[in-house]
């Protein structure tokens, strides 16, 4: 499927459909998370903070599979120099940085009442996460900084690259060292540890932001295409 | 099955962290279909130069 939607022409075709699709899947997913969300009962120990699981949890996922796909799209831009693929990461990046602050502020806003602290330097988890913030920040603003395109594909999809290793770092970080943060529940060997009234709408929410940032990408790459389509049609013109 | 929307002493925490994900994702989907917008008009054929930023 992927080398199919490599030809862009096929990949304008499948999106058309394929965006406002997960768009609707999105909204209606979306709202069946937040319907369990706001009817299932305060939580023993967190009370009704519990309730900021199902919006920061979802968006710290989406923080590292976005990245993961900017690491992807990239690799594939800086070996097969694919247009797609660049247009693919240069897409992802904004959306990686906005969930990112979604997920460190609304982890902020859930410390303060658990830990008594809005953040804590120094934290692995904490760190790591803003580090993954910075990376797509740095992507960005590189990105912006060099005006020719054939030197930022190669500049901005080895930094996009090197960022990778963050991924493992930020998934494990409440593993391997010390932690204010609570290790995993949901991804973790043995199965997840929440209860099936807060891990179903927990998995709903997931999907939602999943399904959300399929259609953004999808649009944005769209956008990317015609960006790319008007820059070559002003070229021609001026010629 | 009935809603609860109190929050309890965690009002401001609770109703914080929703808004500010509201503001962040509806931020995103309001940036993207504008630019794709916009791209896709400066694209059109008919098009004049002048209208790609």
């Amino acid at each position: 499927m992927i080398p199919a939607l490599a030809n862009p022409d096929r990949f304008m075709a499948f999106s058309r459909w394929a965006a406002p699709l997960l768009g609707a899947l999105a909204v209606l997913l979306l709202a069946a998370g937040l319907v369990l969300d706001f009817t299932a009962p305060p939580d023993d120990r967190q009370g009704y903070a519990v309730h900021i699981m199902f919006i920061h949890v979802p968006a710290a996922w989406m923080s590292l599979f976005v990245y993961a796909c900017l690491g992807g799209a990239s690799f594939f831009s800086l070996v097969f120099r694919h247009a797609l693929a660049r247009a693919a990461a240069r897409a992802a990046a904004p959306l990686g940085a906005g969930v990112t602050a979604a997920a460190l502020i609304t982890g902020s806003l859930w410390g303060k009442p658990t830990w008594g602290a809005w953040w804590v330097w120094g934290d692995p988890r904490l760190t790591s996460v803003l580090v993954l913030f910075l990376l797509y920040t740095a992507y960005m603003a590189l990105d912006a900084a060099i005006e020719d395109e054939a030197r930022a594909a190669p500049a901005t999809a080895i930094l996009a690259l090197v960022g990778l290793i963050n991924l493992p770092i930020v998934h494990y970080s409440v593993v391997w060292w010390r932690s204010l943060h609570q290790g995993p529940s949901v991804l973790r060997a043995g199965g997840p540890s929440l209860p099936p009234v807060y891990l179903t709408p927990l998995l709903i929410m997931g999907l939602a932001y999943l399904t959300g940032f399929g259609a953004l990408w999808l649009v944005r790459i769209r956008g990317e295409v015609w960006r790319r389509r008007a820059a070559v049609m002003a070229m021609r013109a001026a010629a | 099955m009935s809603f609860d929307f109190d929050a309890g002493k965690y009002a401001p925490y609770v109703w914080g962290a929703y808004a500010v994900s509201a503001l962040i994702l509806g931020g995103l989907v309001a940036d993207t279909l504008a630019r794709a917008r916009r791209w896709r008009r400066a694209a059109r054929p008919d098009a004049s130069t002048e209208t790609a930023p």
